[in-house]
């Protein structure tokens, strides 16, 4: 279940930090473990241009989080959205599910997670924090429009 | 005679399972004990010959199972050294009974009273406490620890913790994180002198350690079936007979009542006052019959091993490279309750997750504690968001404690390696 891809993405998280500017911040925990993830995202328009984070936790919460921000920054809310939907299917399938990697892309090394029910939550966690950051930094840009 | 480790596992026939290719090293007793084939029995007894309802069922089967319950709790209140079975309220757990011991102790708190607990506690000797004091406007105070995770007991004294103010004082007996045995008679007496009461959270401790609740100087002890052999869903709430009989009561509902109108109602002396509803009635069969397992092996002997595999498992721990054990790393002359807890780190200083560990151990048939263990508090006193705890039992070999080091070191290693 510890594939190379997850242990690299812990070892050196991609877009780890919290930067300026942002659109929306959002703290999504753990209760069960103390995992944490302070997370923001900021957007042009529709487009993600940045997810910046603080975290802690296990390898794959971490490393779940480090390859969410690879797929999710420079696409459509959208886009991301439906990533966001694809991954959560997959952690459900208890690895059932062939997963497409020209979508998932890193994101797919974690089927071998899917499998271990305990650990499905640790993998969503900075999906779940993107999925409302998003949601509330979108309702920020519309509100900028009118 | 000798303690035979390999002869008492015999009753647990849980033991003999296998996770995978390896042999299960279950290392999480404090967490919830194993069960041995007579606590099982007995239950199963219980439900194929005996079962009814307890005291309002007037048949023979009701007057068995009636007689079972009230069995069970005076084999729980010998085996707690109480004065009398009727000072055993049982309860669902440990939880419930600190609930009820905040609920109905603290019914008159006011504001400018003091209740005191400490960092160290499990959120259950927390939680119904703050609940207590935002009920009441009490305020709530806590004792610190030292480095070594022991009560700060000169802090305690230069900030005046417990002064004139203190209604009721709420420790562990044994902390279930660093395996902390806290001066409970010492405290007791601090709170006695200003008039303060004593509860004690007795779930990692009584399993353990042999009870004298007269002794131990407290006024309420809690603590619970499942981590002392016996079945789930049965703790029980220890109180000083004359203390349970002015106490007002906590749930409501069947069996707890003297004389009920629609303008009031009157309620039964202790202990049925606190046990409204059906009761758990086949789990106090089973927990008596854990009792009287515990009482055949002899209590004294439970804590002898309990010393010798923590000494061993200490040791071997102490020599993992990149493990950091929290608390104290020495058995001092208090003793050390047998739940240690660590951080693992690899060569460069990378901290792998406790759930990472646990993961790993699993996978090789060892089944430890990662998280913070229901105690966020201390965690966060320690600088740390959450540990791996292993802890044992009387039917714990030092072959398991072997091979979670040899998990341990396997896990590191991958975790280690350069990319």
């Amino acid at each position: 279940m510890y594939q190379e891809i997850i242990l690299d993405h812990y070892r050196a998280k991609h877009h780890s930090g919290l930067r300026e500017p942002y659109g929306a911040q959002v703290t999504h925990v753990n209760p069960s473990c103390g995992d944490e993830v302070l997370l923001r995202v900021a957007l042009q328009g529709e487009t993600v241009t940045d997810v910046s984070y603080e975290a802690i936790g296990c390898s794959i919460s971490q490393a779940a989080t480090s390859v969410m921000t690879d797929l999710v920054i420079g696409r459509t809310v959208d886009e991301a959205l439906g990533l966001h939907e694809e991954f959560t299917e997959m952690m459900h399938s208890r690895g059932e599910i062939e997963p497409d990697e020209d979508r998932l892309e890193d994101a797919i090394a974690f089927i071998g997670v899917a499998r271990f029910p305990a650990r499905v939550k640790c993998a969503l966690l900075g999906w779940s924090a993107f999925k409302d950051a998003a949601a509330q930094a979108l309702a920020g840009e519309r509100m900028k429009e009118s | 005679m000798s303690y035979d480790v390999e002869l008492i596992r015999r009753d647990f026939p849980i033991l003999d399972r296998r996770v995978g290719e390896y042999p299960l090293a279950y290392l999480d007793s404090a967490n919830t004990s194993q069960k041995p084939q007579v606590v099982i029995d007995a239950i199963a007894d219980h439900y194929a010959r005996h079962n009814a309802n307890v005291a309002r069922a007037m048949h023979q089967l009701g007057a068995e199972a009636s007689a079972a319950y009230e069995a069970g709790r005076e084999k729980v209140a010998e085996f707690v050294g109480a004065a009398r079975a009727e000072e055993v309220v049982f309860t669902k757990n440990a939880s419930e009974a600190l609930n009820l011991a905040a609920h109905s102790l603290g019914a008159d708190l006011a504001p400018g009273d003091e209740v005191v607990i400490s960092v160290m506690e499990h959120h259950s000797n927390i939680v119904p406490w703050q609940l207590l004091c935002e009920r009441t406007g009490a305020t709530l105070r806590w004792f610190d620890i030292t480095p070594d995770g022991r009560l700060d007991l000169a802090a305690a004294a230069a900030e005046d913790l417990i002064n004139s103010n203190t209604r009721i004082v709420s420790l562990a007996w044994v902390s279930n994180v660093v395996g902390t045995v806290n001066p409970i008679a010492e405290i007791a007496g601090l709170a006695h002198a200003v008039g303060a009461l004593m509860v004690v959270d007795g779930s990692q401790a009584v399993p353990q350690l042999t009870t004298s609740v007269t002794d131990l100087g407290a006024d309420l002890v809690a603590f619970t079936g499942h981590k002392m052999v016996g079945p789930t869903g049965i703790g029980a709430l220890w109180g000083r007979y004359d203390l349970l009989s002015g106490m007002p009561p906590f749930l409501g509902g069947g069996e707890m009542i003297e004389v009920v109108k629609m303008t009031g109602s009157t309620y039964a002396p202790p202990p049925y006052r606190f046990e409204a509803g059906t009761p758990p009635i086949a789990q106090a069969v089973g927990l008596g019959a854990a009792t009287d397992y515990l009482g055949g092996i002899g209590m004294a002997e439970v804590a002898a091993h309990e010393r010798t595999i923590t000494a061993y498992a200490l040791a071997a721990l102490g020599d993992v490279e990149g493990l950091r054990i929290l608390g104290t790393t020495a058995i001092g002359p208090e003793g050390r309750g047998g739940a240690i807890s660590f951080t693992l780190a690899t060569a460069d200083g990378l901290d792998i997750h406790p759930h990472d560990v646990m993961t790993f151990l699993d996978s090789r048939g060892v089944a430890v504690r990662g998280g913070h263990h229901c105690a966020r508090p201390l965690h966060e006193r320690l600088g740390i968001a959450a540990s791996t705890r292993a802890s044992f039992y009387l039917y714990t070999l030092e072959r398991e404690i072997d091979q979670l080091v040899e998990a341990l070191d396997y896990t590191r290693n991958f975790f280690g390696r350069v990319a």
